[in-house]
């Protein structure tokens, strides 16, 4: 299209007025902002219920912060897709409302090592121990970089309640008895004792000395907890069922 | 103005803007090219009303075909157990004991079975199930901590070993640490390492950990520490150690004992996936008849 500097037409009007160039590229910014967050007003039909899920407890959100710290999820994803593939090597595939109380979600974009997903009750404490210490020990191709040093580092026991009043903030369901006997439930499940309180709050927690260290609760008792317990909350009406026929 | 300017060389119009004499040409977009963004913008529309696209104030737009990629997931998942129909039924209506017979059988649970035993069992047992020493047992020796019989190796898989199921296999071992006094332990454990040596047989008896054996460890490993499957008693007269043959190993293992744990698989492989795991670890090598 042809045009001169008296009488533009076409584009190069938009182009010589700044204003209308304004204007049109703040519209169409507007249809496309539109189309992506309408939807999450209406998030409800998007995250589906599913039985079982509850938030982490005290110790497990400890060891989903140190897994994001150590960014676990630059090689590991948390998302099984609903492909024959995955679904017969992982497990159901995953559904939105199992990390609904994921601040932040842990999908990950990339497997360098397997998803962990369902990860939960999958192997014994003492196999990740060994494999955090030293994944060459039980998975002699592994190239994971060892996490020996978890073990070396203690938690803060009683200041977490802070961070799950932050995390309430934002809409996990944090009830005001959990945030007042977090460093109980901390200990509780790091040792195994005393723990009718933890599993009446956060049923199906794991038990135990995860770390091997009687007496001291590390960050690896806590990346540990958090590690055994993916995958196993939501309730499926088939079950975690691999091969099953019904995925 | 005049009508555009035409340039003479390309014959194609300029856009009216000069510098220093150069003019720049407003060449037109080949026509090839139009004809194919028109057509992929046909093919987004019609993309768009076959498959689920956008989301609504209500939902989302599911499409005129409606698709999911769940339902997609499903039908595959029927197609491939269709496939195996056949061998899955059969394996299913055929007593463990009873696959071998059948080589064709065999082969298929076998197939399955080192699949399903390279995801979920190899992290630990090892992918040639040579077990981990100081950890893990190796499953190709004849050396059972709770059986070796296919329904034994069956139960196992399915229930684990100390693993929080209800039905799971459950035994500890005490602490002797709290109730012995170190040179004890010490000499049981000497004691302990003569078992397996044939030619201590005579001797070992007068040992001073023989009396304390016979006091504290027999009822579990035996008199002659043959071992215990029904309570996951080790043997001890044989020479192989899951947490280390030595001295010290040992004596650490009476003071304060490790015990390994085993997931459950029920719930998480379906039954079928069960029996082939089963039929594959008693392949191995000890399996027991």
């Amino acid at each position: 299209m042809a045009t001169n500097a008296e009488n533009p037409t076409g584009h190069a009007i938009i182009e010589r007025s700044t204003t209308l160039l304004f204007v049109l590229t703040l519209l169409v910014v507007l249809i496309g902002g539109l189309v992506e967050i309408v939807p999450l007003f209406k998030l409800e039909t998007t995250v589906q219920p599913v039985p079982g899920m509850r938030p982490y407890s005290p110790l497990e959100q400890i060891g989903r912060n140190v897994y994001t710290r150590e960014g676990c999820y630059t090689c590991h994803s948390q998302q099984i897709r609903p492909f024959r593939d995955e679904v017969e090597r992982y497990g159901h595939y995953s559904v939105a409302a199992e990390s609904m109380y994921d601040h932040p979600f842990l999908w990950g974009s990339k497997r360098t090592g397997p998803d962990l997903a369902r990860v939960g009750s999958k192997y014994s404490n003492a196999w990740h121990l060994a494999h955090m210490e030293d994944p060459r020990s039980v998975v002699p191709v592994s190239i994971m970089p060892a996490y020996a040093f978890l073990k070396d580092r203690d938690i803060d026991v009683e200041g977490f309640g802070a961070h799950m009043r932050a995390l309430r903030a934002v809409g996990v369901p944090y009830s005001p008895d959990m945030i007042a006997q977090v460093a109980a439930d901390i200990r509780a499940q790091a040792s195994g004792e005393d723990a009718e309180g933890l599993l009446a709050r956060y049923p199906k927690a794991r038990l135990g000395d995860f770390d091997g260290q009687p007496g001291r609760i590390t960050e690896m008792d806590a990346l540990i907890a958090y590690l055994q317990v993916l995958g196993t909350l939501a309730e499926f009406p088939a079950g975690r069922v691999t091969g099953s026929g019904q995925p | 103005m005049a009508a555009p300017e035409r340039d003479s060389l390309t014959g194609y119009h300029t856009t009216g803007h000069e510098w220093d004499g150069i003019k720049e040409l407003n060449t037109p977009i080949p026509h090839w090219w139009v004809t194919v963004f028109l057509g992929s913008c046909l093919v987004a529309v019609l993309y768009m009303w076959l498959y689920p696209s956008f989301a609504t104030t209500t939902g989302i737009f599911k499409g005129r075909l409606g698709w999911t990629s769940h339902g997609q997931l499903a039908e595959e998942m029927v197609q491939a157990r269709a496939a195996q129909a056949g061998w899955r039924s059969l394996l299913t209506d055929t007593p463990l004991e009873q696959v071998e017979a059948n080589a064709d059988l065999r082969r298929f649970a076998i197939a399955g079975g080192r699949a399903a035993f390279n995801e979920n069992c190899a992290p630990c047992h090892g992918v040639g199930a040579g077990g981990q020493i100081g950890q893990f047992p190796a499953l190709v020796d004849d050396d059972w901590l709770w059986g070796g019989s296919l329904a034994d190796i069956r139960q196992t898989v399915r229930y684990g070993i100390r693993s929080g199921h209800d039905e799971t296999r459950q035994s500890l071992m005490p602490a002797f640490g709290e109730m012995l006094s170190a040179g004890e332990i010490d000499s049981i454990a000497a004691y302990v390492l003569t078992l397996s040596d044939p030619s201590a047989a005579a001797s070992r008896a007068r040992l001073p950990g023989a009396e304390l054996y016979a006091a504290n460890c027999a009822a579990c490993h035996g008199a002659a520490g043959e071992g215990s499957r029904d309570m996951g008693a080790p043997r001890l007269n044989d020479a192989i150690w899951l947490y280390g043959g030595t001295r010290d190993a040992i004596r650490h293992q009476i003071a304060n004992p490790r015990m390994g744990v085993m997931p459950a698989f029920a719930g998480k492989l379906d039954d079928d996936t069960i029996r082939m795991l089963a039929l594959y670890v008693h392949s191995l090598g000890g399996g027991e008849r």
